[in-house]
């Protein structure tokens, strides 16, 4: 049986009275990479907002619809309506990872990894806390660029080595999921391939969303791709099947490059 | 991520390229043993095994090509892939052609010795297997050498072909019989025509160069 960790039904979300995303139903496979894609300013992350309830933080922002994160709880399934559970708790669970590298600038390489637990209150023993940081900064192979200067400031580092340590910020927090948000349009392609190298190994552990507009990189890298158009999910299946032998029309010609 | 998938994709066809050589042997050991049950082998249970890895291979292709976009040597090892796959399967088919007229013949009386036709075995089957090890290995040298066996293998079919003439002439009612053993022959001599293929490939994906209808030879300057 198919393993899913997130499902949307009939989500619609807006801006004003703009509607953004038209009643998307998914259903993301748990430990796989999703990737969405399509062109600009078809609601692609406005989707991925929706998701951990980002989406209604935006001004006149509007959601409808159903998301369920699913959990696996000691071999008992239960499924949590995002929407009716505090946002923050979502969040946790949920992370997400922007398209520019964003490290806390005041905060250290050290508390930026941590920075979940401190902004929400979570009080961390010095031990447990050295524990996450070396563990989660191993993770995203920065350990040992870093393991010298955890003290300093995590601007200080390349916007390749910020955006893995982004990640580690997430998923210092154990989230089922991480949203990524074109996690490499501001990367050279070396600190691109080791991203994408990243998120291969991540997801034995946490089930990754990624928006991209770049095919390559959705093939590369996914497991399942959705193709959304004008706010709508044209097309949702293995990337497999979904590159070489896709049933719309609208992500054929995506694929072969004509729109987009 | 991407030479993973390459690596699975050569395991692949090199597995699908040691089962195929199997079918040759098993088709003319059954023959020469007279053991029915090793040819009914071919025919039921690795010739679906074949039709099945030929489908996962191309697939295989079609996948790594579409999500990567390869280029250079991986492109071309992708694309002679493709174009193996096609011959080992075709071979499959021919060793099923060689295991009826087996099945047929070891039911019946020796027209005459077999003497040419298990050295045209052996000879081919050789050829496949160094078109095969040249893959692995990405050795031209030895790919060029499975090439240049070829014409070996058509001399032997011209032999046998000879030889059966002179038996039908001298006896009709051995025809049927001798237009299986003249059969088996043919088969063999397509296999080595693929074999060679194998061999071209190979030089082209390791070398880049095209050797096939003859180029090889202008190339080296052999007759």
């Amino acid at each position: 049986m198919i393993d899913i960790v997130l499902r949307a039904e009939n989500l619609t979300a807006s801006y004003d009275d703009h509607i953004v995303v038209k009643n998307v139903n998914l259903s993301i496979v748990r430990n796989s990479i999703t990737a969405v894609m399509g062109p600009s300013g078809c609601g692609k992350t406005t989707l991925i907002r929706c998701f951990n309830r980002m989406h209604e933080l935006s001004p006149k922002a509007k959601v409808e619809g159903k998301v369920y994160l699913i959990e696996n709880l000691n071999g008992r399934r239960e499924e949590i309506d995002i929407y009716s559970v505090d946002p923050m708790i979502v969040r946790r669970k949920i992370g997400m990872v922007f398209q520019k590298p964003n490290p806390f600038p005041t905060m250290s390489i050290y508390e930026n990894v941590i920075a979940g637990y401190i902004l929400n209150g979570i009080k961390l023993k010095k031990s447990e806390a050295d524990e996450l940081v070396e563990e989660t900064l191993r993770k995203v192979s920065l350990w040992d660029e870093v393991k010298d200067r955890l003290k300093k400031k995590g601007t200080f580092l390349s916007g390749g080595q910020q955006q893995r340590l982004c990640i580690a910020r997430a998923l210092a927090m154990k989230p089922d999921i991480i949203l990524l948000d074109e996690p490499t349009s501001a990367l050279d392609p070396v600190a691109t391939a080791k991203i994408e190298e990243l998120l291969e190994q991540l997801k034995n552990t946490v089930t990754i969303v990624i928006v991209t507009h770049n095919v390559g990189q959705a093939g590369r890298i996914s497991d399942f791709v959705a193709f959304m158009y004008l706010g709508e999910l044209l097309e949702y299946g293995p990337t497999d099947t979904v590159f070489t032998r896709p049933l719309n029309e609208k992500t054929e010609e995506f694929l072969a490059g004509k729109i987009g | 991520m991407f030479y993973e998938k390459l690596n699975r994709l050569k395991e692949k066809i090199i597995e699908q390229g040691n089962l195929v050589e199997s079918m040759i042997e098993k088709s003319i050991r059954g023959l020469l043993n007279k053991d029915k049950a090793l040819l009914l082998e071919v025919l039921q249970v690795d010739e679906p095994r074949t039709n099945e890895m030929e489908i996962e291979i191309d697939e295989l292709c079609i996948n790594l090509i579409a999500r990567f976009q390869p280029e250079a040597r991986d492109l071309r090892t992708i694309i002679m892939i493709l174009k193996m796959n096609n011959d080992l399967e075709r071979i499959g088919d021919m060793a099923v052609n060689i295991s009826e007229s087996a099945l047929y013949l070891i039911e019946r009386p020796q027209v005459k010795p077999m003497i040419d036709l298990p050295k045209m075995a052996e000879e081919t089957i050789q050829m496949l297997k160094d078109g095969i090890d040249s893959f692995i290995k990405s050795d031209a040298k030895l790919a060029k050498s499975v090439c240049e066996r070829d014409d070996i293998v058509d001399a032997y079919r011209d032999q046998i072909l000879r030889e059966l003439i002179t038996y039908m002439i001298s006896d009709p009612t051995t025809i049927e019989r001798a237009i299986h053993i003249e059969r088996i022959s043919r088969n063999l001599e397509r296999i080595a025509d693929l074999a060679t293929n194998i061999g071209e490939d190979v030089v082209y994906i390791v070398e880049g160069k095209i050797i096939k209808h003859g180029r090889y030879k202008e190339s080296t300057g052999s007759a």
